[in-house]
């Protein structure tokens, strides 16, 4: 009993990552009908950015203490994460947009951005792996046979926090309804004098600034970081936003756990290079059963 | 006469390289950089049909390089090999037997496309991706748990089969192979794509609905037309396997994947020839890009300022290669070729061939 | 132009029965029942999202009906994926014209050949005799086809050159190569200005003299309706309300109410 209920907690912990990720493929899909297959990498990015700022700030010249480095990390992350994201998007993305460009394109271009991201990070930091300093003291708590860290507590708290506040956004924030009003109708949305651009680069601060609190909550929890880190995470992420229903908040909360559960569940069973295999076939089995995703509504075109 | 100037070309060039090669004027290095031109031949134009001909959106296509390689590498190895005990047949047969083998890789590359195929029915072109996408992976995650196949350390004992080909005659039997299947390829791709059967993939990509409506079995269709492009890159996998004599499965993870990608789009969907030059461009860049000379030049002025920064060759190469292709996407989307032919683009040239 | 078989004058080309179309809550098409007999031109009216399309659609093969039956030259349609359908007889245009706009003219005619083909992959690659036979024959009578409807001259064009009225002659010549023996024309003057009106009318009173085909029209353009068709159906709500002669409809109230509302009568 004990065993399952330390997978619980663990698959809890795994799918807290997925699904802080997931939220950005879909907050981005569901506003622009873009994959933005470079949202493992900002991850990534968020992962690294943590790391030096993190150093930076419990280091001799700053000095502070590591529960004040802690504070201070958290927001700034997400902060620089968020530029980063936006940047990518002014840079490659908007000026697709603004020529009305295939979305196959900008779907490329977001392919590339991440390799970008991947090898720019190789080059400039080599391969050596990084270590990222302990900000928290880890506090273990033991329930008979079940060991619960503090650590794993605050990132399931982080991920339920995001989701909620990401639901009112989207659905009583006037910001929100715009959002969900691009995704029905891109072209008639300036014509109600909403302005576009804006809406999407709060798309992508949000998205993004949330995939930088998951790639430090990540960098804390299993600390050693490598330059290609977000691209098997952000694939299943992004597949398990697609089986929860890409575009659906809800769905891409609800894929990133299912993911998490799966995986762990898998790895307790079966031996761990298994994982992968078994996490893909599931999840396609998922989406051949109800293409649409399990929130997902089923799109159809008029003939 | 004149229509087949362009037939009676290759095949003087194709005999000029082999001879080249076989008498030493070009050295083992270029054997190998015109080696991988034809297999990235094969790679592009097969993930042409259905990326460019039918304009679906997969991101997969090193799975079927992957299970071709894989299959053909343990066909070699079981007939001409002494991994798995004696060699099954002799080893006078192997000229004939290997392109066989190679074929056999290709089919099975070929059965395991309707991985990606049949959903591709059901789903819109964002969907597919991911199926390709998870394909990908669970085949080389496949492939790492089978140890009788030395699982993620990798697989060899090809090397056997092609000394079996030079104790017939010593001379360069990969590059003669590859020239072989490369032009097979093209000429499969063409002939296929030409004919008013193959249209109906044309017609799929512009309009299903009226595709359907008109006669065409898209469904049908989609399956062969993967088939197809599996099938080619299968035995391009194939040929890669014996050229190096070992693989592994991360040689054909999404990077190879997007490789190919790279080549499609910067030849331009649909072009069978945009296809075939982007390939020949690409090779040509990837091998400038290896030479850390001309890393360490282009790049003089960062490591002026940065002096302790040394920048590999190897890494650099893929942030150049994605940046390129992002420009091309923000000035040129549609390619070199964009869905033109080379024949439509210079039309004196049609003088010289006979595609038809 | 080779003729479809001549059909026995007591067998219906087309067989509708009880034929409802649920989505979720909404019926979009309610017991609609048709009987059409050969070399008929008929008429299906009503208000826009009376459900008119959605019964081409269901004809078609785009959708399963929730209930009923269709029944194509006596044989169940059940099931059917759109191109069988066509391979049974029935051909379709769309509201939207759907042309391949990077293919030649002739291509799109030729391609709507691909169910007789005769010759598959392996043919295509090795260009064996039965494929150099067939795809002479195609061409041969692709270009047929085209001299006959007057566009022989485009047959190298790319459709989105032509005007507007041409693509739609194109469409309908393209949906006639596959020798059906109904053809469905969904609002056919759609998007075409009065000249292109009158020329289409022309067409298909054209091809209803010379082709041995049934016609089954959707339209809106009234002109059109009342001067070629024979019998009309109207629908709306997905409901057969009215059927009759043109005149008959013209002056039949439930039309008229459907159209302008209640007020008027």
């Amino acid at each position: 009993m004990d065993f399952i209920i330390q997978n619980i907690l663990n698959a809890l912990q795994w799918g807290s990552f997925y699904a802080l990720i997931a939220l950005g493929y879909t907050l981005v899909y569901g506003v622009l009908r873009l994959i933005n297959f470079a949202h493992g990498d900002i991850f990534m990015v968020g992962a690294y950015i943590s790391f030096f700022v993190a150093s930076f700030l419990i280091g001799p010249i700053a000095g502070f203490s590591p529960m004040m480095a802690f504070v201070i990390t958290v927001p700034l992350t997400m902060v620089l994460t968020s530029l980063v994201g936006v940047t990518l998007e002014r840079i490659a993305y908007r000026p697709l947009r603004r020529k009305g460009a295939h979305r196959l394109y900008v779907v490329i271009t977001a392919l590339m951005c991440g390799l970008v991201l991947e090898y720019s990070n190789l080059a400039l930091l080599g391969a050596s792996r990084l270590k990222f300093p302990e900000l928290i003291e880890k506090q273990i708590w033991h329930v008979g046979d079940v060991t619960l860290t503090n650590l794993k507590v605050m990132v399931v708290v982080a991920a339920i926090l995001v989701f909620l506040f990401l639901q009112w956004v989207v659905t009583r924030t006037r910001v929100g309804m715009a959002m969900r009003a691009i995704s029905y109708d891109k072209f008639a949305i300036p014509l109600m004098g909403i302005p576009v651009d804006n809406i999407i680069v709060v798309t992508f601060v949000l998205g993004s600034g949330f995939a930088g609190l998951a790639g430090l909550l990540f960098a804390m929890s299993y600390p050693v970081l490598e330059p290609f880190m977000g691209m098997l995470i952000g694939w299943k992420a992004f597949i398990a936003a697609v089986v929860g229903g890409i575009g659906d908040i809800k769905g891409a909360f609800v894929g990133g756990f299912l993911l998490g559960f799966i995986e762990v569940g898998v790895v307790s069973v079966f031996p761990s290079t298994y994982r992968d295999l078994f996490a893909f076939t599931i999840l396609l089995l998922i989406l051949w059963i109800k293409p649409s995703g399990l929130f997902g509504i089923p799109q159809s075109t008029k003939i | 006469m004149k229509k087949y100037s362009l037939n009676m070309l290759l095949v003087v060039f194709a005999i000029g390289l082999l001879f080249a090669a076989h008498f030493g004027i070009i050295d083992g290095y270029i054997q190998i950089v015109v080696m991988t031109i034809g297999i990235n031949i094969m790679m592009s134009t097969s993930l042409n049909l259905v990326n460019g001909n039918m304009g679906e959106f997969t991101c997969g296509h090193a799975a079927f390089m992957c299970i071709g390689a894989y299959i053909s590498s343990i066909l070699s190895v079981f007939c001409f090999g002494t991994k798995f005990g004696e060699p099954l047949l002799p080893a006078a047969s192997v000229l004939i037997v290997f392109p066989i083998i190679l074929l056999i890789g290709g089919a099975v590359a070929a059965v395991s496309s309707l991985l990606v195929s049949v959903p591709s029915f059901k789903t819109r072109d964002d969907y597919l991706a991911i199926i390709s996408i998870a394909v990908n992976y669970m085949i080389i995650s496949a492939i790492e748990n089978l140890d009788f196949v030395g699982g993620s350390r990798g697989f060899q004992g090809m090397k056997d089969t092609t000394w079996a080909m030079i104790d017939i005659f010593d001379g360069p039997w990969m590059l003669f192979w590859v020239i072989n299947f490369t032009i097979f390829t093209v000429w499969v791709i063409r002939r296929f794509i030409s004919s008013t059967y193959g249209k109906g993939v044309n017609a799929i990509s512009q309009d299903e609905v009226a595709a359907e409506i008109m006669s065409v079995n898209t469904n049908k269709i989609k399956i062969i037309n993967f088939m197809v492009a599996a099938g080619l890159a299968g035995c391009a996998g194939g040929l890669y396997a014996h050229i190096i004599g070992y693989v592994n499965p991360q040689s054909f993870n999404i990077l190879k994947s997007t490789e190919a990608l790279v080549m499609v789009y910067l030849g331009g969907m649909g072009s069978l020839s945009g296809a075939v030059i982007s390939a020949v461009i690409f090779t040509g860049l990837l091998e400038v890009l290896r030479s850390q000379a001309i890393i360490d030049g282009l790049l003089s002025p960062v490591t002026f300022m940065f002096p302790d920064w040394e920048p590999s060759a190897g890494v650099i190469k893929w942030v150049m290669i994605p940046l390129m292709l992002i420009i091309v996407m923000q000035f040129r989307p549609e390619g070199i070729m964009g869905n033109r032919e080379l024949g439509d683009v210079f039309p004196k040239l049609k003088r010289f061939y006979r595609f038809k | 132009m080779a003729q479809t078989q001549v059909q026995r004058d007591n067998a219906p080309v087309i067989e509708i029965n009880g034929l409802t179309q649920r989505f979720g809550g909404l019926t979009a098409v309610d017991d609609f029942n048709v009987k059409l007999m050969p070399g008929k031109l008929t008429g299906l009216i009503g208000p826009n999202g009376a459900g008119k399309t959605t019964v081409f659609n269901l004809v078609s093969g785009f959708y399963q009906p929730t209930e009923g039956q269709i029944l194509v030259g006596g044989k169940p349609t059940a099931g059917f994926k759109p191109h069988k359908v066509t391979a049974l007889g029935v051909a379709r245009t769309f509201q939207n014209i759907r042309l391949w706009n990077d293919m030649t003219v002739l291509d799109n005619i030729r391609v709507a050949q691909h169910y007789w083909l005769g010759y598959g992959f392996f043919s295509s690659v090795f260009r064996t005799k039965r494929y150099k036979q067939r795809e002479t024959q195609i061409s041969e009578e692709a270009n047929e086809l085209l001299e006959v409807f007057d566009l022989k001259r485009f047959a190298d064009e790319f459709p989105k050159n032509l005007p507007y009225g041409t693509q739609r002659k194109l469409e309908i010549a393209r949906a006639l190569s596959t020798h059906p023996k109904l053809l469905l024309l969904d609002e056919p003057a759609a998007g075409l200005n009065s000249h292109d009106v009158k020329d289409l009318i022309r067409l298909i009173r054209w091809i209803y003299d010379n082709f041995d085909v049934s016609i089954w029209m959707i339209e809106h353009h009234m002109d059109v309706v009342m001067e070629l068709c024979s019998h009309i159906k109207v629908i709306d709500f997905g409901q057969t309300i009215a059927e009759g002669t043109p005149e008959e409809i013209r002056n039949h109230p439930a039309v008229i109410t459907a159209y302008l509302g209640d007020d008027v009568i």
